[in-house]
């Protein structure tokens, strides 16, 4: 089993490849669409976290209260490419190595992964329960009441989460491309003996 | 039996549904693991039965996207309780959501508030069907954003035909790629007007996956598409592999004489389902 802890080594990182499943165990923080939005908005100084050192998780948990303390229900990928328009300048400024979702991202992405030594990987969809099993403490939370339960920053720290499958890389590999262009062949042969 | 037990039934059903995948669906998945020869569609595999597990031992929802509280129900004319059913059924999802709990799902779509007990306008959405009998048979399915928001209808010109309606089909299922978390079961209505087959497409998927339509052209058109689907190569959540598709359910009505629809609505692996047979003496049996 291949364990990362954070803070991440981000030589490692960029080593990793197309392929490669890995664990975590450390902090990984939320961030959907507005959460991209409200940090890319603010300055340096306001922003409440180091977003370099931990993974970064495409998801908006299920989450509540218990006694006082946050309590994480569910918690699995939300699909990346909504966050397409804010990613790439995301990893620019605050130099976040793993992005982690579901679905794949695009090319403006892939360009900013090979640029700063980083990797998008693949959690698996609906695996929410999983995910909430490796949670072992909810450490923080940022702009909750901004933004919401779903889209606030959440600060998990996990115990072996995974896997993640690396799909993308710094070397400029998409295994969501090869396999669209598969997916495209495939298609025209079988139509064409229906 | 009374209201409150009915609703208690109504949110354990929905507890067993958000927890837990039908048993034909976790078999199938098995299947698939099996088949598999690449990494990363075995990780992918491995990742949703090893959730599946954690969700029924810890009775938690296996997916953060609890959905759509939605319910296909065939009431009997003569079901004593027929008055109490729908009421019954907005209180089991308002408890459900606080003690399971269930994310809060509906948002009004012109102020953008959720209501925050998955309840609202039209919501949960519930089918009828009024049968004979004294008996009730309430099928829970849940349904997510993720999946439902790959749904398709096309109206197709009729002279397209057959060979149109599985053109439509794999088009789509090689459009959608991992977006409906794969492998998909991929829900299709043909004829009806536009909202009948859509209807239709969701219906379909009650059918437990492996189950054949029991009309042979039907049964012999999904197998076909069943088929040629898991040759597009999607894969596990879209990483490519031999699963792509883990069944196709066809549903159909007849068809005004210048309109095919067809519809393809798809639910992810996640296919949470309960169904419950309330009989006439106000017994509840968790059918599956």
């Amino acid at each position: 089993m291949n364990i990362f802890e954070t803070p991440l080594n981000h030589e490692k990182i960029k080593e990793l490849r197309v392929g490669d499943a890995f664990y975590i165990t450390g902090t990984i923080f939320t961030a959907r669409d507005a959460a991209h939005e409200k940090l890319l908005d603010i300055d340096d100084e306001e922003v409440p976290f180091d977003p370099s050192k931990y993974a970064m998780f495409h998801c908006g948990p299920a989450i509540h209260k218990e006694e006082g303390k946050w309590k994480v229900v569910s918690a699995g990928p939300t699909t990346s490419i909504r966050m397409e328009i804010f990613e790439d300048d995301f990893i620019e400024r605050f130099g976040t190595k793993v992005i982690i979702g579901k679905g794949g991202m695009g090319e403006r992405t892939l360009k900013a992964l090979k640029k700063h030594g980083a990797v998008y990987c693949q959690y698996t969809g609906g695996a929410g329960a999983l995910m909430a099993n490796a949670i072992r403490e909810v450490e923080d939370v940022y702009f909750l009441e901004e933004l919401g339960i779903p889209e606030a920053f959440w600060m998990f720290r996990v115990e072996e989460a995974g896997p993640f499958l690396v799909t993308m890389d710094s070397a400029g590999n998409s295994i969501h491309d090869d396999v669209a262009e598969d997916v495209d062949k495939n298609l025209e042969r079988v139509k064409s003996h229906l | 039996m009374n209201k409150g037990e009915l609703e208690e039934n109504l949110v354990e059903g929905i507890r067993k549904a958000v927890t837990s995948v039908t048993e034909e669906t976790e078999d199938a998945l098995r299947e698939a693991k099996d088949r598999e020869e690449k990494e990363g569609a075995q990780v992918q595999l491995d990742a949703i039965l090893e959730n599946i597990d954690v969700g029924k031992s810890e009775k938690r929802p296996i997916c953060q996207d609890t959905g759509t509280q939605t319910f296909f129900i065939e009431v009997g004319e003569d079901f004593k309780w027929i008055g109490q059913l729908k009421r019954t059924v907005d209180e089991s999802v308002k408890r459900a959501t606080e003690t399971i709990p269930l994310r809060p799902n509906a948002i009004d779509p012109i102020s953008d508030e959720n209501s925050g007990d998955n309840t609202g306008r039209f919501i949960p959405s519930i089918h009828w069907d009024i049968v004979k009998g004294d008996e009730a048979i309430i099928n829970i399915i849940p349904k997510g954003g993720g999946s439902e928001n790959m749904s398709r209808l096309e109206m197709m010109t009729p002279g397209r035909g057959l060979k149109g309606v599985k053109e439509i089909v794999l088009d789509q299922i090689a459009e959608m790629a991992g977006k409906p978390c794969p492998p998909t079961i991929v829900g299709i209505g043909l004829g009806g007007g536009a909202d009948l087959a859509m209807e239709l497409a969701k219906k379909a998927l009650l059918r437990p996956v492996g189950e054949r339509h029991a009309e042979g052209r039907i049964a012999e058109l999904e197998e076909e598409l069943l088929e040629k689907a898991n040759e597009l190569g999607v894969g596990p959540m879209g990483v490519g592999g031999k699963t792509t598709v883990l069944d196709v359910k066809i549903e159909y009505a007849h068809r005004h004489p210048a309109s095919y629809p067809v519809a393809v609505l798809p639910q992810c692996w996640a296919n949470r389902q309960a169904k419950l047979k309330v009989s006439s003496n106000g017994e509840v049996e968790v059918v599956r």
